[in-house]
């Protein structure tokens, strides 16, 4: 058993500089361990994920990425996230490279990592300007067909984090719900951090819950309330109020500062993190 | 006759385009009131998709966003994005493609990633998400963006979705597989494709909108169709669930999260 604490797990899985993909559509993104890696001012990062979300917005706009693999990013049903676009439209706090793609193009490159493959492919990024603003996108020929294809390069980070509902003793990981690509960019990566809502002594049985069986995760934290405030299916819900106030937070660079600075840089942990936002309310 | 909002005849009119049965895969905002208020009037059956691997969804609340536990809630089925991305979506089992964006151009091309150049942008926007393959497979799209000189160009910034790229075929010749755009709603109406060049004229007009409104809105000399239908205004059934439906949706989203400590 691989337990760990979220301090002792991002100290020892993320440095500086790795390629770090928090998955989770929508539904259990690892907010809590994009703080951490907030907190322990990891630099240079090479961030994956296809919807960047509030979580990349921090990140990014703390200083921790120096480039970002990413199909759609915005505050989603709000707006722009405004650290991302003050990063690409003015480098601040530092230049950001992008390495933009479609959604398509990322779930086939995350199923091309998984399966150790150099490159995924689909019928895809037609007519598109993409191609173009990423040389990254190529083109291959059918051998059966001579159909031209498009190819997007294989995703392997060094490290993916993912938020589940359980694990048990073992490291067995059980998610349901949406599950993104988050099968996809675990099975991808060199290693595999998870924070958890609750360590059980064993999963309920679920035969088609995604199991992600416990040798190929590296680390298991237990971390309830870990994808606040993005949702756990049967835990709780999506925070929709405060993705609408995000964009108040983040929009002014002080502000943003601010309030990084209270909440997160100000609190030793994720109960801190929460216990500080009680405390606002 | 009751007062509507064109926000809400807008929705009304894309909602009318579905039909009971078809398989629509459906952004967020205007789209996704316009795909649940058919489902809750004429098209009980519609199979609605969201991008995040939810199908035949049935939200008793608007999503704010594609992935909020209520389309998981009362969704047929969930599967893993790439599934819904390549075994629904590029194998052709998709009706309907909804999609939104900052800039269209007169073949119905759709930007949605930036505002002047690409490495040194005036205004970045969100990208690319789902759109290019829908708008590639999708067997028809149906757009909605608001009319604007800035949103309805002679030129993009940047093509991120495929209409009918320069239009007179081209977009046969590419390995698109779907028809593309079918219609564009937008505030005074609706433009369709004129089937030998694939421009956009206008073919449908609100009830109180003009043809002198919908050129001074559209940033390219906007042709008229032969003959222009006129839209029936919102029915009260149709506005009474539309606006339950948001009213619905904004209690839900105020209520208070409990997160367990």
């Amino acid at each position: 058993m691989k337990l760990q604490s979220l301090a002792s797990a991002i100290e020892q899985h993320v440095a500086d500089g790795a390629c770090v993909a928090l998955e989770g559509f929508t539904h259990l993104i690892p907010f809590a361990a994009g703080h951490e890696i907030i907190r322990q001012g990891r630099r240079n990062l090479h961030l994956v994920r296809m919807t960047p979300d509030l979580v990349y917005d921090q990140l990014i706009g703390m200083g921790c990425a120096s480039r970002l693999t990413f199909s759609w990013g915005g505050n989603p049903g709000v707006g722009s996230l405004h650290r991302l676009r003050d990063a690409v439209e003015h480098r601040w706090p530092v230049a950001l490279e992008l390495d933009e793609h479609t959604h398509a193009g990322m779930a086939a490159a995350y199923c091309a990592g998984a399966a150790r493959l150099p490159f995924g492919l689909l019928r895809g990024y037609i007519g598109t300007d993409l191609v173009a603003a990423n040389p990254r996108i190529r083109g291959v020929t059918c051998p059966y067909t001579g159909e031209r294809l498009t190819a997007v390069p294989a995703i392997n980070p060094d490290v993916t984090i993912l938020h589940a509902q359980r694990a048990d003793q073992q490291g067995n990981v059980a998610i349901h719900g949406i599950v993104g690509a988050q099968r996809e960019a675990a099975l991808a990566a060199r290693a595999l951090v998870v924070t958890v809502e609750e360590i059980v002594e064993r999963l309920p049985p679920a035969m088609n819950g995604i199991v992600l069986p416990h040798w190929v995760v590296s680390a298991v934290v237990h971390c309830p309330g870990g994808a606040y405030p993005a949702y756990t299916q049967g835990y709780y819900a999506r925070d929709n109020t405060f993705y609408q106030r995000w964009d108040a937070i983040a929009r002014e660079r002080a502000g943003f500062r601010a309030w990084m600075e209270r909440h997160v840089l100000g609190s030793r942990d994720h109960a801190g993190f929460m216990a500080s936002l009680r405390e606002a309310a | 006759m009751t007062h509507y909002t064109r926000d809400e005849m807008m929705t009304v009119a894309a909602a009318r385009l579905l039909w009971d049965r078809c398989v629509c895969f459906v952004g967020i905002g205007l789209p996704s009131a316009a795909c649940n208020l058919a489902r809750l009037t004429h098209a009980p059956d519609i199979v609605l998709i969201y991008e995040s691997g939810t199908i035949g969804t049935r939200p008793e609340v608007l999503p704010l966003s594609i992935g909020d536990g209520e389309l998981a809630d009362t969704a047929a089925c969930v599967v893993p994005l790439p599934e819904i991305f390549s075994y629904y979506l590029q194998a052709g089992r998709v009706d309907v493609g909804f999609l939104g964006a900052a800039q269209i151009d007169r073949h119905g091309n759709l930007n949605s990633t930036v505002i002047g150049a690409y490495d040194s942008p005036a205004t970045r926007l969100p990208g690319a998400g789902g759109a290019p393959e829908i708008a590639a497979h999708a067997r028809q799209t149906f757009v909605m963006l608001k009319a604007t000189p800035r949103s309805f160009v002679a030129r993009l910034d940047f093509r991120t979705s495929a209409g009918f790229l320069e239009g007179y075929g081209a977009r046969g010749r590419t390995t698109a597989r779907g028809g593309g755009p079918r219609a564009v709603i937008t505030d005074f109406g609706m433009l369709v494709p004129e089937p030998e060049s694939q421009e956009l004229q206008l073919g449908a007009l609100f009830p109180d909108a003009t043809v002198d409104e919908a050129r001074a809105a559209v940033g390219w000399p906007l042709k008229v169709a032969a003959s222009i239908e006129s839209i029936p205004p919102p029915s009260p059934p149709e506005l009474e669930t539309l606006r339950a439906l948001h009213a619905r949706t904004r209690e839900a989203h105020s209520r208070p999260v409990h997160v367990p400590a």
